[in-house]
């Protein structure tokens, strides 16, 4: 069976598009697209509204309302959503089938961001928003330049928790007739061609594993080492007893 | 200056934390404001930057009622000074020490250069500039919040509790560097903390506050010890008023006498019938303790460390009365030694002369 898997992954027609049959080229780059438009609605969405509901500490209830769409069962809703939006669109465009699914994959991705977003603000220390007021910093520049920094790694890890979900979300637009990774987990399933199903789920996993990979790679340069600590080991964090010497010596300086 | 004109803060709920206060802090001096939990020093701290409004009255920064100005301008002429230093993670040192200059607009490469001066002034190394603060001590990172507070060089400071959450050698440390660094700088500071004696040593004036935001007593330290106003403020100053109010008196020139000694190393002498306690000095004529001559030596040649009894503290010649009085009743001879400000010996005094001085200097008081 696997071997029949690495066969299917490992035939080079595949991967390129064929008279009757799209390659696994293009419905990567199809299923990227849902992700991709996804992935920046929410982000647009709930980075704002988390950063003004964790510094006002206002409309606390929005978070707690967008963890409750978590809830919601995905393709129940995708078959709502479809049969209201999709019959305004005739014609040989997709955009009916794709608004449905955008809107499926955003409202899974907006908890995720909304809550860390929020929580990563309000978590930033009391006395460090006492320090930036008291300095002198106005409301958005405490928040801009002090708090939203400081939140960042809370931020990333809501972001690339989003993501990986709606890499193995997007499947469910080829429950639609769109394209994507999951074209081939449904044909698979349709045709009992298995080695092709756990192929496609072996590619949906790899992409989400890839990605993540990314999102860490941008994170590391992106979040100031004061907040992950990573140091170089010759200024490592002192030790109390070296911190001491360092007190004396700064003494007599 | 800084002038409080009746203001009152009052809570929705009805508790009042400071009720019409009246006070001054002048130019260029520290006014400490201290008192139990509750007394509303810090609150009346931080209506000065307006972290809290008051509820009514007003708060004058010279000519200036403070409640006229934006919140962010009127802090960023005041340098602010927090418990736990509140440094910024994500900044390095530098930055967090340009932190108030880059919102002014200075030039970047400017406000760094004059946020590397402060990191020497407070008493870091410089190539502490690119570390970040989690990098650093506790007593560290307040230094650098010292220095972020004065890096506009604001005239006014405001320091809640700055040295508490430090340990008491630290605190000491930081507390003498700062009364240093006011000396060079003279600005004005409102200090607020919960420690008496913390207020005694830095307050050119001290605020004593009671629960319920009245001011009790407003008055120089050596004031406050020798006349506190009532039970309240006596209580909370404390025991041994007298003696630590000699602290703020200096000895003037200590008549001493020359006192024998032997060096550290060297042979251990025959003892004398009249006195068996035998100061030991170094090679640099520091004090290092005394020598029971009457001990018993087995197993000793010379004077070595394990030998001496170390429990006398030592008076400066030049320093407090206080300082000369604990030598001598620290010291197991009943003599106190009297250093130069290098640490060597010049002598010796007793209590008695030490009494006899400021005995004299009570009369010279009263005539």
């Amino acid at each position: 069976m696997i071997a029949d898997v690495v066969t299917w992954l490992t035939d080079s027609s595949h991967w390129t598009d064929t008279k009757f049959d799209t390659g696994i080229w293009t419905q990567l780059l199809a299923h990227l697209k849902f992700v991709g438009i996804a992935l920046a609605i929410a982000l647009l969405i709930a980075l704002p509204l988390g950063l003004f509901i964790g510094h006002t500490r206002r409309w606390g209830w929005l978070v707690a309302g967008a963890n409750a769409l978590r809830a919601l069962p995905t393709v129940g809703v995708l078959v709502l959503l479809t049969v209201i939006i999709s019959p305004h669109f005739q014609g040989r465009t997709d955009t009916g089938f794709l608004i449905p699914t955008e809107i499926v994959l955003v409202l899974l991705a907006v908890p995720p961001i909304l809550s860390n977003t929020y929580a990563g603000v309000q978590n930033v220390e009391p006395g460090i928003r006492d320090a930036a007021f008291g300095m002198g910093m106005t409301g958005p520049q405490v928040l801009l330049r002090v708090e939203f920094p400081i939140s960042l790694p809370l931020i990333f890890s809501g972001v690339r928790s989003a993501t990986l979900q709606l890499i193995a979300t997007a499947t469910v637009a080829s429950y639609l007739p769109l394209g994507g990774l999951g074209r081939f987990i449904y044909d698979g399933l349709a045709q009992q061609d298995y080695p092709q199903m756990i192929g496609g789920g072996v590619l949906v996993a790899a992409l989400a594993l890839l990605t993540d990979l990314v999102l860490a790679t941008i994170q590391r340069y992106v979040v100031s080492r004061g907040i992950t600590r990573r140091f170089s080991s010759k200024q490592a964090v002192p030790d109390s007893r070296i911190a001491a010497v360092h007190e004396t010596d700064g003494a007599h300086a | 200056m800084i002038r409080f004109d009746a203001v009152t803060k009052r809570y929705p709920d009805g508790t009042v934390a400071v009720d019409s206060l009246e006070l001054t802090a002048a130019s260029g001096q520290i006014t400490v404001l201290v008192g139990p939990s509750g007394c509303g020093k810090t609150t009346s701290l931080r209506m000065i930057n307006r972290m809290i409004e008051p509820t009514s009255g007003t708060i004058w920064l010279d000519d200036t009622d403070t409640a006229s100005m934006a919140t962010h301008e009127l802090r960023r002429q005041i340098g602010y000074v927090i418990q736990h230093a509140g440094l910024f993670p994500h900044r390095t040192i530098v930055d967090n020490i340009a932190t108030v200059p880059f919102l002014l607009g200075t030039d970047k490469k400017e406000a760094r250069k004059t946020a590397l001066e402060l990191l020497e002034r407070v008493g870091l190394p410089p190539h502490f500039a690119k570390r970040y603060p989690a990098q650093l001590s506790g007593g560290q990172q307040q230094r650098v919040g010292v220095a972020r507070a004065l890096a506009a060089d604001p005239p006014v400071m405001l320091m809640d509790e700055p040295f508490s959450a430090v340990d008491p050698v630290v605190r000491e440390q930081l507390q003498d560097e700062f009364l240093r660094l006011q000396q060079e700088l003279g600005k004005t500071i409102v200090f607020v903390t919960h420690d008496i004696d913390e207020a005694i040593k830095l307050g050119d004036q001290v605020a004593v506050l009671r629960v319920g935001g009245h001011l009790a007593q407003l008055a120089s330290p050596v004031e406050l010890l020798s006349r506190p106003i009532d039970a309240f403020v006596a209580g909370f100053v404390g025991r041994d008023r007298g003696y630590r109010a000699l602290g703020f008196t200096t000895a003037g020139t200590l008549s001493t006498r020359g006192e024998p000694t032997v060096t550290l190393g060297a042979a251990i002498p025959k003892g004398t019938d009249t006195d068996t306690w035998l100061l030991v000095v170094d090679a640099q004529q520091a004090p290092q303790g005394w020598l029971d001559l009457g001990a018993d030596f087995t197993g000793h040649e010379t004077v070595s460390d394990e030998l001496l009894y170390r429990g006398g503290t030592l008076a400066t010649q030049g320093g407090t009365l206080r300082a000369a009085l604990d030598a001598c009743l620290s010291s197991p001879s009943g003599r106190g030694v009297v250093v130069d400000d290098g640490g060597a010996l010049i002598g010796s005094v007793t209590a008695r002369e030490v009494l006899e001085l400021i005995e004299a200097r009570e009369t010279e008081r009263q005539p």
